[in-house]
């Protein structure tokens, strides 16, 4: 679901083709039908957005049938754990939860905690009251409990206000009817998905969902995936072979640069980034992110291994590990808050690597007047991109709004080493790390990224040299001295590793998490990572193949954490250690050795912790989790059927409708998502949503995706001859049923128009995009790949001109997956008459320009 | 340019896209159909004259056939895509390529015409033009058909499934050219033979075409329409018209003659380029080349390339994908 | 099983190796194009963008000069089918239901399916290409495969027409015709081609032609097991228009929905005939030259 894994992952979709080849039954539920519909058993076509309702349902359907997995539920989920009585659900509130501060449009989150737990809930909760953007969710590791033990715990699970039931009374109005009247799809349809997942689960089988950018773009972006969690955690499926939820990543190396970051708000291994007034030491920093319990129940070694790797000799017990020399976050300062303040005229200057804005971020113009305001702007790319460019080309240019003179920003082009050209890894969806050797030199100046940071730093370093002001001794002091081969001075990729894989007080190299010490004796940059250069072996250069090994393939590349290829796998075996089935048995409890065995993985659990282990009262970090708990990550050891911290939006899954919407919440009062961001000013109108006054003026739902034959902005892709040719034009996909209604024709063109502006592509008239009966009414959807611009060899207008900015709270990602529009026949009007109907349309509409 | 849309499209073709290729050839090769057979027949006409003592008329047929025999390679080369490496034609002798056999007959038959052309000027080389005369003269035969063979031994249904009849088609328009071009530059008293020559070539290929076009069935469509269809009357209308001419007043008249010889070498012309364009046609369609194979197979006459049934029992006993099968 | 062709194995002597060919089950067929692209990338075929042409996925149209692999892709609506397999008749349950709600016009109740399958040079058993070629620039290799030798074709163009398939075609600039070699150059170096590389979901199997004929018997029994009463192959056998081929195909419809001629033969099984005709027109013409000569006055 939300996920097009035959385009966008052919090639891991071999292996569910094999699946299918050995009777796995293949489900696609889409808006579209797409290539990965036409592998599936079934395609059931749902209108974007509706997710929740559509899993919601399948909830209230594992209940109806109670055909929820009663023992996994009861000791690996926190089901049984009882709520304070003061928390309120959707269902009571009329679409909010308990805590609503409607003045700053945020939770207060008190009222969603355990019962009786009297430990703050950590990861900046204080914070989430102060900053009503919600900035400080991130990294929230969970909340105190003495002894790993949730105070209020009802196993029976038939207490009203346990988890379990609140999750099921959460659900009970997502009736079959209920999600045929929100998705648009029939009864039947759903039923079927929902009676071939229940049938496939329980303890001799195992399904498995896959979701990708289909989900996450939406602003109940965090709470899609949730929903799935939910249905997962209740049917067992999660720790299991053939079970899980992946989570299908986007450019090569995206779950690595999560891993380890590009992400302004955490460090690597999901560290949050620290507090300016709530983490003045590393005391409290510790004190306020880790639980006690479970395996944060270590950041103080993860952390301060961290800053000895970046810091070294610098870093001090005295001088707290040189905790203050690292950045605190003050504000969100995701892409789009930083786009605004740039628009806003609040920063100077931009590094834009790895990125094409203008063409892959919503609301294209915004960005270009965005970037139009800073005084430089460096991008490092294989060719000069639209964001490159945007001073010399672009819509604003056509319509004479902007000259090129006009833009003062200075642009400097880099020209960037592609991966083919340089050593590193990728980080595969499933956390697989793979060294990729350099192939060959990067043609004339350009380096690669390393190459760049590197030398940028020590430059940087060296008119520092002298510097006497504190502020500059974080650089001054950090560790910078990789080696370099090379006729340009390349750093040694490898040795980054051995940075990040981290050593033992003796130099050599540690061998996995477990050994990193409080005490500054350890280094390593990412607690997570450590030991992917156990034994002085780079162990995601190893690249045996699977025909020579058992089918985990432990010698291929290395999976973080601790190289285990399913985490959580301690529940792939009952309370007691024993196998749930033998045909499902993967990780068990040897009681003869006195340890965890299996088919060959590492188990995901302390190797020697027995399933009968107890904690006692006292009980901190590690040994608070018992035997019978897989979930070391959270402090409880338990799956979280329900979040009590860490989620902005509340909780519990509710159906929200997207920001533009023909339709209103059949389930809510509350239309949007309460905590969504939405950014009211003159360059990102909105579309009326339904109810308000003119939208029936942008009467369809757009929905933007991707082409196997692009790649996202089309900077990879229409650039390259091979790859341009096969898609060379923006086009539209619709139904026949809207083609006729607005006499759109095949092979036509067509100008789809919103309140931010209006494009044109050719018309793909075709069955696969189907009317859907919703509310009664007819919902039809216009279909837009995102992939075309101004520079390459074939060039389009982008889709991306048309969304406005609307964003999950939790993760601030683009609503790119729905809006509404409204759609034409014929060709976009040139220069100034485009903006003449974008401004028609407005005006109509009554949206304020 | 694009189709009307899959929920319209007839099912039964890929997007109305062809199945086989239209020739790549061009304009040259139907006017090298017409110098070809040109060449031929006036070489066996001049040599049959010459035999007959019809000097007047061989010497203007082996002209003719001079003629016919330099602008055949070279409108052969130039319609080539590698126009230098057109002695590649002559690196081995294929029986299965039409075109290979033709280009020996060519260059055999175009070598001895030239060799009696020289003879004929300079007066050297006797005793190997007197070998030459009745070469050219046979060689010129092949020449004048093998062209059919050389279309008819192609996919493309107009031409394949009228094998049996075109070579005739091109004969008779080899003999209506070469009479015509005779009859054209020669004074009628002289031309008798020529005449008869053009009027019989010009029965047998409105006849032969005719049958040809019947026989096609729907296939023939091509040539009702288009430029096929155009050319085809024009050839008609010319050779009838040039044929009337020359019955009626191409003994008395030299300006009668002269323009039936016109109207009738445009007319074979023509024809030549009605059956080159029907080829196009017929390629281009998916219903033609598709639709004679259907009709095959309804007839049972084969099964077809597709078979559903598989030859083992039953699939193997190990489940396993093509994704990973190795 | 036989797999010689006129030219192989028996001129190659001990030279001969196995005969090599593909089995493209387009039932796992993705529609990626990686066989397109890694062809382009592989032979450095030139770009050639066709723009925009409204077939369903599909802007490379056909197999011709410049592309040498091709992907097709056909969206059909599926008729109920009572007879096919489960979740169809429960296509033509939500049908019913859907009449009787009143929402015909929208849910048809029909089912929709989007078959995609990879073409290529079938480098048939009996090559009309390679017979017709004039200057032996077409030649068997000892793989059994059919390639151009782009140094001796002079672009006669011949082959074009003569091709069942439609393979052929003459690139514009150099005049020369252009094809698949089967990777020619990779089989040297015992590497796998290009395309069946590239093939994520091994949609194209390259090998041995008999092992991957027995291998397709077997796929296509398993999927007329599970009910795809529609799966056929296509150019497996010996004894079609062809002589089969070394490229052959599991499809789910018929041939021509594909692109595909449903009995493609091989020219040259009428030559015979052709050249009897041709023979007998020229003995005609020589009647003809005879009697208008000979005959009446001189
Ligand atoms: N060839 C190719 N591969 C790629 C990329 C590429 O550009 N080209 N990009 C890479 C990147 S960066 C990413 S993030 C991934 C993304 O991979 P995907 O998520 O698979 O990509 P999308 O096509 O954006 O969206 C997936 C599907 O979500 C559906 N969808 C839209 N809205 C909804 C909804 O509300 N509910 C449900 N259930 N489905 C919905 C769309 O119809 C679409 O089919 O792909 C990666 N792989
Ligand atoms: N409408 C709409 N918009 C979307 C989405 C959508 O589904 N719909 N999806 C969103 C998603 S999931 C994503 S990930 C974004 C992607 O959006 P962007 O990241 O803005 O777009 P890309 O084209 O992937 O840009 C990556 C750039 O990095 C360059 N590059 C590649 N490798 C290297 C390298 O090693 N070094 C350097 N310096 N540069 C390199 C490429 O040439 C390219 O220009 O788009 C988002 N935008
Ligand atoms: S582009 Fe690369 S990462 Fe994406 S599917 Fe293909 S091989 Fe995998
Ligand atoms: S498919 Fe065509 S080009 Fe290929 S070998 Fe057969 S006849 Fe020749
Ligand atoms: S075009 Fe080239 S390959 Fe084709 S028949 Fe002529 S010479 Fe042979
Ligand atoms: S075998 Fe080689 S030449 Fe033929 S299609 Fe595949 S990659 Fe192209
Ligand atoms: S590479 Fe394989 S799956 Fe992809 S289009 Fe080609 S044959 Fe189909
Ligand atoms: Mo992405």
């Amino acid at each position: 679901m939300g996920s097009n894994m035959a385009e966008q992952h052919p090639v891991g979709f071999q292996w569910v083709i094999e699946a299918k080849e050995r009777g796995a039954k293949v489900i696609h539920v889409d808006p579209r039908f797409t290539r990965t519909s036409a592998m599936a058993d079934r395609h059931v076509q749902i209108r974007a957005g509706s997710d929740i309702a559509f899993l919601g349902g399948v909830v209230n359907y594992i209940f109806e049938r109670d055909a929820w997995f009663r023992e996994y539920v009861q000791h690996y989920t926190n089901g049984p754990v009882i709520l304070k009585p003061d928390f309120q659900d959707t269902e009571d509130a009329s679409g909010f939860f308990s805590g609503w501060n409607s003045e700053h449009s945020a939770y207060q989150i008190d009222t969603w905690g355990y019962n009786k737990s009297t430990g703050e809930a950590t990861a900046g909760k204080s914070e989430q009251q102060a900053d009503v953007s919600g900035e400080q969710a991130h990294g929230a590791h969970g909340m105190k409990l003495s002894a790993g033990q949730p105070p209020d715990i009802d196993d029976s699970m038939q207490d009203e206000r346990c988890i379990l039931q609140m999750v099921r009374r959460h659900f009970s109005r997502y009736t079959p009817e209920m999600v045929a009247e929100t998705c648009g799809c029939s009864a039947e349809e759903f039923l079927e998905v929902a009676r071939a997942l229940c049938e496939n689960s329980g303890r001799e089988r195992t399904s498995a969902i896959v979701y990708s950018v289909g989900w996450t773009q939406h602003t109940t972006g965090v709470q899609n995936i949730r929903a799935a969690s939910i249905v997962q955690m209740l049917l067992g499926n999660v720790g299991r072979p053939g079970g899980g939820i992946l989570a299908l990543r986007g450019h090569a190396n995206i779950q690595g640069s999560t891993d380890i970051p590009t992400l302004y708000n955490i460090l690597p291994g999901y560290i949050p980034m620290p507090h300016p007034q709530s983490h003045p030491t590393l005391d409290t920093f510790v004190e306020l992110n880790g639980p006690d319990t479970g395996a944060w129940g270590n950041l103080r070694p993860y952390i301060v291994s961290l800053l000895k790797a970046w810091w070294g000799d610098a870093a001090t017990e005295d001088n707290d590990f040189c905790f203050d020399y690292l950045p605190r976050i003050n504000g969100d300062h995701s892409h789009y808050a930083m786009m605004l303040k740039m628009l806003d005229g609040g920063v100077k200057g931009m590094l834009c690597v790895g990125q094409n804005p203008t063409v892959g971020s919503a609301n294209s113009k915004l960005i270009r007047l965005a970037l139009a305001k800073l005084d430089w702007l460096v991008v490092r790319d294989f060719q000069p991109t639209e964001s490159a460019l945007f001073w010399q080309d672009s819509p604003e240019h056509e319509s004479g709004e902007v000259r090129a003179s006009d833009i003062q920003t200075e642009v400097f082009f880099l020209p960037a080493a592609a991966h083919t050209e340089k050593d590193g890894t990728y980080t595969n969806t499933q956390r697989l790390l793979q060294w990729h050797h350099k192939a060959c030199e990067p043609p004339g100046d350009a380096r690669s990224d390393l190459h760049w940071i590197y030398h940028l730093g020590k430059a940087i370093r060296a008119k520092l040299a002298d510097s006497e002001d504190p502020r500059d001794r974080p650089i001054r002091e950090v560790t910078w001295d990789y080696p370099v081969h090379g006729p340009h001075d390349e750093p040694d990729a490898e040795h980054v590793l051995q940075e990040i894989s981290g050593r033992r007080p003796d130099g050599s190299f540690l061998e996995s998490y477990d050994e990193l010490l409080p005490d500054g004796s350890t280094t390593c940059g990412s607690w997570i990572h450590c030991g992917i250069y156990k034994d002085g072996v780079n162990q995601a250069a190893r690249k045996k193949p699977h025909s020579e090994q058992n089918w985990i393939a432990h010698e291929w590349g290395w999976a973080w954490p601790k190289d285990t290829r399913m985490i959580y796998n301690r529940s792939s075996a009952d309370p007691e250690g024993r196998p749930w089935s033998e045909r499902k048995r993967y990780v068990w409890w040897d009681g003869d050795a006195g340890r965890w065995t299996g088919l060959g993985d590492s188990p995901d659990f302390p190797p020697e912790k027995e399933p009968g282990y107890r904690p006692s009262r006292r009980a901190k970090k590690m040994e608070a989790i018992a035997g019978d708990k897989p979930y070391i990550l959270h402090p409880d050891g338990r799956a979280w059927l329900y979040v009590p911290t860490g989620l902005v939006d509340g909780p519990l899954p509710t159906h929200y409708e997207p920001q533009e919407s023909p339709f209103s919440n059949p389930l809510y009062a509350q239309q949007q998502n309460p905590t969504r961001q939405v950014f009211h000013r003159p360059e990102n109108p909105y579309n009326p949503t339904d109810g308000e006054q003119g939208a029936g003026v942008y009467p369809f739902v757009l929905s933007t995706y991707r082409l196997t034959e692009h790649h996202t902005s089309g900077a990879m892709s229409r650039t390259v001859p091979y790859l341009a040719e096969l898609q060379p034009e923006f086009f539209c996909e619709v139904s026949p049923q809207l083609a006729a209604e607005r006499g759109l024709e095949h092979g036509g063109w067509a100008t789809i128009v919103t309140a931010r502006q209006a494009v044109e592509a050719r018309v793909l008239v075709t069955d696969r995009i189907k009317p859907l009966h919703v509310q009664g009414r007819a919902m039809h959807l216009v279909g837009a790949p995102y992939h075309w611009g101004g520079v390459g060899i074939v060039t389009g207008d982008s889709a991306n001109e048309l969304l406005p900015l609307a964003l999950d709270n939790n993760v601030h990602i683009s609503e790119y997956k729905v809006a509404t529009c409204d759609i034409r026949p014929g060709r976009r009007p040139r220069g100034q008459a485009r903006l003449a109907l974008v401004e028609d349309y407005r005006r109509r509409a009554g949206v304020k320009s | 340019m694009t189709d009307p849309g899959p929920a319209a499209e007839p099912a039964r073709s890929y997007h109305g896209q062809p199945v086989i290729k239209e020739p790549v050839w061009t304009w040259e090769i139907p006017c090298y159909f017409f110098t070809g057979g040109l060449a031929g027949a006036s070489a066996g006409l001049a040599y049959l004259s010459e035999r007959r003592g019809n000097e007047v008329l061989a010497r203007r047929a082996w002209a003719a056939a001079l003629v016919g025999a330099t602008a055949s390679p070279i409108l052969l080369i130039s319609d080539l895509g590698r126009p230098a490496r057109f002695l590649n034609m002559l690196r081995m002798f294929k029986v299965t390529s039409p075109m290979s056999v033709g280009s020996w007959i060519l260059a055999a038959q175009g070598a001895s015409t030239g060799l009696v052309a020289l003879h004929a000027w300079s007066g050297r080389l006797a005793r190997p033009a007197a070998l030459a005369r009745p070469a050219a003269a046979l060689l010129g035969l092949p020449l004048s058909t093998y062209t059919a063979a050389l279309v008819a031994n192609t996919a493309v249904p107009v031409w394949h499934e009228s094998r049996g009849l075109l070579p005739f088609v091109f004969g008779a328009g080899a003999a209506l050219s070469a009479g015509a071009a005779a009859v054209a530059v020669t004074p009628p008293r002289h031309a008798a033979p020529a005449r008869r020559l053009a009027l019989l070539g010009a029965a047998c290929e409105l006849g032969a075409k005719e049958l040809m076009e019947r026989r096609l069935g729907e296939l023939g469509e091509p040539y009702r329409q288009g430029p096929a269809s155009t050319l085809g009357h024009v050839a008609r209308a010319c050779i009838a018209a040039g044929a009337a001419v020359l019955a009626t007043r191409g003994a008395s008249s030299r300006a009668a003659a002269v323009a039936g010889g016109v109207l009738l070498g445009t007319g074979a012309l023509s024809a030549r380029w009605s059956v080159f364009k029907a080829g196009f046609g017929s390629a281009s369609d998916p219903r033609y080349v598709v639709g004679a194979q259907r009709e095959r197979i309804a007839a049972g006459q084969t099964p077809g390339a597709a078979r559903t049934a598989p030859r083992v029992a039953s699939p193997r006993s190990e489940l396993g994908s093509p994704a990973t099968a190795s | 099983m036989k797999l010689e062709t006129i030219a192989w194995p028996g001129s190659y002597g001990d030279q001969a190796k196995p005969r090599m060919g593909f089995f493209t089950d387009t039932s796992v067929c993705i529609g990626c194009k990686a066989c397109e692209v890694a062809c382009k990338e592989w032979n450095q075929i030139p770009m050639s963008v066709q723009g925009f042409t409204g077939h369903s996925y599909d802007n490379t149209i056909d197999l011709g000069a410049n592309s040498w692999r091709h992907v097709a892709f056909i969206e059909q609506r599926k008729p109920v089918d009572a007879d096919g397999d489960g979740s169809l008749s429960q296509v033509a349950a939500r049908a019913s239901l859907a009449e009787d709600q009143g929402l015909a016009t929208y849910q048809e109740g029909d089912g929709i399916r989007w078959l995609m399958a990879s073409d290529v040079c079938k480098h048939c058993t009996e090559a009309a290409c390679l017979e017709v070629c004039p200057t032996g620039a077409l030649f068997r290799t000892e793989y059994g495969t059919v390639v151009v030798q782009e140094d001796v074709c002079n672009g006669c163009g011949y082959c074009v027409p003569a091709c069942p398939f439609g393979v052929l075609d003459q690139r514009q600039d150099d005049g020369r015709v252009w094809k698949c070699t089967l990777c020619y150059d990779r089989l040297k170096d015992e590497k796998e081609p290009a395309c069946a590389q590239a093939c994520p979901t091994n949609s194209i199997q390259y090998g041995e032609l008999g092992e991957l004929r027995e291998g397709a018997e077997h796929r296509l029994a398993q999927l007329q097991h599970a009910g795809q009463r529609e799966a056929r192959l296509y150019l497996a056998d010996d004894d079609d228009g062809v002589g089969g081929a070394s490229a052959f195909f599991l499809l789910l419809d018929e041939p021509e929905v594909y692109g595909l001629p449903p009995d493609p033969v091989d020219s040259r099984r009428e030559l015979g005939s052709i050249w009897a005709a041709t023979a007998a027109a020229a003995l005609a013409l020589g009647a003809g030259l005879v009697a208008a000569a000979l005959g009446g006055r001189r």
